[in-house]
């Protein structure tokens, strides 16, 4: 018994001080915080007015695109990813691009549906091409990210309509140019920020390729937009 | 005696994954490496084909039964994992290897082994659709731009029109091949046969001369297009003839070069075909929005020429 109480007694020393009479009552209460706190939760935010609500999900847009637009790495985008934003931008971006209904001479243009087909089945399948590789990425936080890094170049296609209201010369086109072109390496530059982590490190080029030909493209399509007269 | 160092932690061992990853970062050869392993199993002449259970191998799923590679079932999400298994510089590789032919070198043998991928396939595909419609779209533009009657008008309906054309070209060829030359296995036995995969990944790494050939088509010199298509056209042909030689050789020479004929008109045909139905000739003034008359008045030039 001596050597038990000297070998344990580094660890439980002390143990063995303690001794509980059995006179000594013990009391005390325990409550359990039952659900009924959570249905106040619950009760709360469906009384609250609509604009209340409305308000809190535009800023919650607001504030992923105030990340998108200065790329650093925080996992807000990732964390609380929602789909708004994306639709939004696609919208307006398909709004912007499409061409008239019943034009013979436009014949080229994008057709709303064909810009909106594009940028979600883009989407898709650059996010299963990035889980194909073995990426960590769920498939709505990565849907998530690429549609909200469309905003520069929503941004770059209300700009070239401003600078097509002046005319198209060479010298809206060369700015045209380089708006675009500015505004395609910062959406795949933000968007790799964003999605570089979860990928494997020897996979980084093969899932970052498809992102600069999406990009790509919808800059093609921005740049080549001409106006109907 | 008391052992004051003794703590009654349970010590956690690093999970897998924290071993593997630092296995993966190593640059030093290591036998976890799958390709590396095969290497050097492929240089001291044991058959590619068997795989070896490898006990550190993170996805347990490709390599339990020796000689299968995708034991996972076609309709797992698995399955086209084991499709996507490659890195960033055996891409690179793959497609160097498509475009410069060594004559010694099969592609299947030297860079795909028993790991086609279809990465490689359809991003080239995909690219090559956009550079056909975007060079088209350009080239258009830089030969009828001093007209005056002319307006620029960009031509969507080309991106459907090549996607149709090419993503068919790399599908349904291998696919032709294979069932033919699987047809033909059953007659003769020959020591190279090619999985369906593996048809797939040579033909569209092969598509990979084309990008920066049709980026060239957007000069508007004849000679130019015509100097890139051939010299396209005998890198990804040789490659392709090449790749399917052994398979084919045992055969009666007339299948031999029926089948050796059809590749290369193939070929030939998918490129001239794009040259003609999207890039204008200089010579005469296209409308944009009449698409549909284009291969009519191009076979026409072509046939005067």
């Amino acid at each position: 018994m001596a050597e038990v109480d000297e070998s344990s007694k580094p660890l439980f020393a002390g143990l063995s001080d303690i001794s509980i009479s059995e006179d000594i009552p013990v009391e005390g209460d325990i409550s359990v915080p039952v659900g009924s706190q959570n249905a106040d939760n619950d009760l709360s935010t469906l009384d609250e007015p609509v604009k209340d609500t409305i308000l809190r999900d535009l800023r919650a847009i607001g504030q992923k695109f105030v990340h998108v637009m200065y790329p650093k790495k925080s996992s807000a985008l990732l964390r609380d990813w929602d789909l708004w934003g994306p639709l939004i931008l696609c919208v307006t971006l398909a709004l912007m691009l499409q061409s008239g209904s019943a034009d013979s001479e436009e014949d080229g243009r994008p057709q709303f549906a064909e810009v909106f087909v594009i940028i979600w089945f883009g989407s898709v399948i650059i996010t299963l091409n990035s889980k194909l590789l073995g990426g960590t990425i769920s498939f709505f936080q990565s849907l998530c990210v690429l549609g909200y890094c469309i905003l520069p170049l929503t941004v770059a296609m209300i700009v070239c309509r401003i600078v097509l209201l002046g005319g198209s010369g060479v010298i809206g086109f060369a700015v045209r140019l380089i708006v675009v072109t500015a505004s395609f390496s910062w959406s795949t530059f933000a968007s790799t920020a964003f999605l570089a982590d979860s990928q494997p490190a020897n996979r980084k080029a093969l899932v970052v390729y498809p992102v600069f030909l999406f990009y790509f493209v919808i800059g093609w399509m921005i740049l080549t937009f001409s106006p109907s007269h | 005696m008391a052992n004051t160092d003794f703590h009654l932690e349970f010590q956690e061992f690093e999970d897998d994954q924290g071993f593997i990853k630092s296995n993966q970062s190593s640059t030093t050869v290591t036998i976890d490496d799958p390709i590396k392993s095969r290497k050097q199993r492929k240089a001291t002449g044991t058959a590619p084909e068997e795989e070896e259970i490898d006990p550190l191998d993170s996805n347990d799923q490709t390599e339990l039964l020796s000689g299968e590679k995708r034991s996972a079932p076609f309709w797992t999400f698995e399955f086209y994992q084991t499709l996507f298994d490659v890195d960033s510089h055996q891409v690179k590789n793959r497609i160097v290897g498509s475009i410069l032919p060594w004559p010694g070198k099969n592609f299947v043998e030297v860079y795909l082994r028993s790991n086609p991928d279809l990465y490689g396939p359809f991003w080239i595909c995909a690219t090559l659709v956009f550079a056909i419609a975007i060079s088209g779209n350009i080239s258009s533009f830089v030969v009828n731009h001093g007209q005056p009657k002319y307006k620029y008008v960009p031509d969507f309906r080309k991106v459907t029109m090549a996607a149709t054309a090419i993503y068919s070209y790399a599908w349904l060829v291998p696919l032709a091949l294979w069932g033919f030359l699987t047809w033909r296995n059953t007659k003769i036995t020959s020591l190279v046969s090619y999985s369906f995969m593996q048809i797939v990944c040579v033909y569209g790494y092969s598509l990979s001369i084309y990008i920066p050939a049709v980026i060239l088509w957007i000069i508007p010199s004849e000679g130019l297009r015509w100097f890139s298509i051939v010299v396209a056209l005998c890198l990804s042909g040789s490659v392709l003839v090449m790749t399917f030689w052994p398979a084919i050789r045992d055969d009666k020479p007339r299948i031999t070069i029926a089948i050796i004929a059809t590749i290369v008109i193939l070929h030939v045909l998918l490129a001239v075909g794009c040259k003609a139905c999207f890039f204008s000739r200089p010579t005469y003034e296209m409308d944009p929005s009449e698409d549909h008359n284009e291969p009519l008045r191009t076979t026409s030039t072509l046939s005067s020429t």
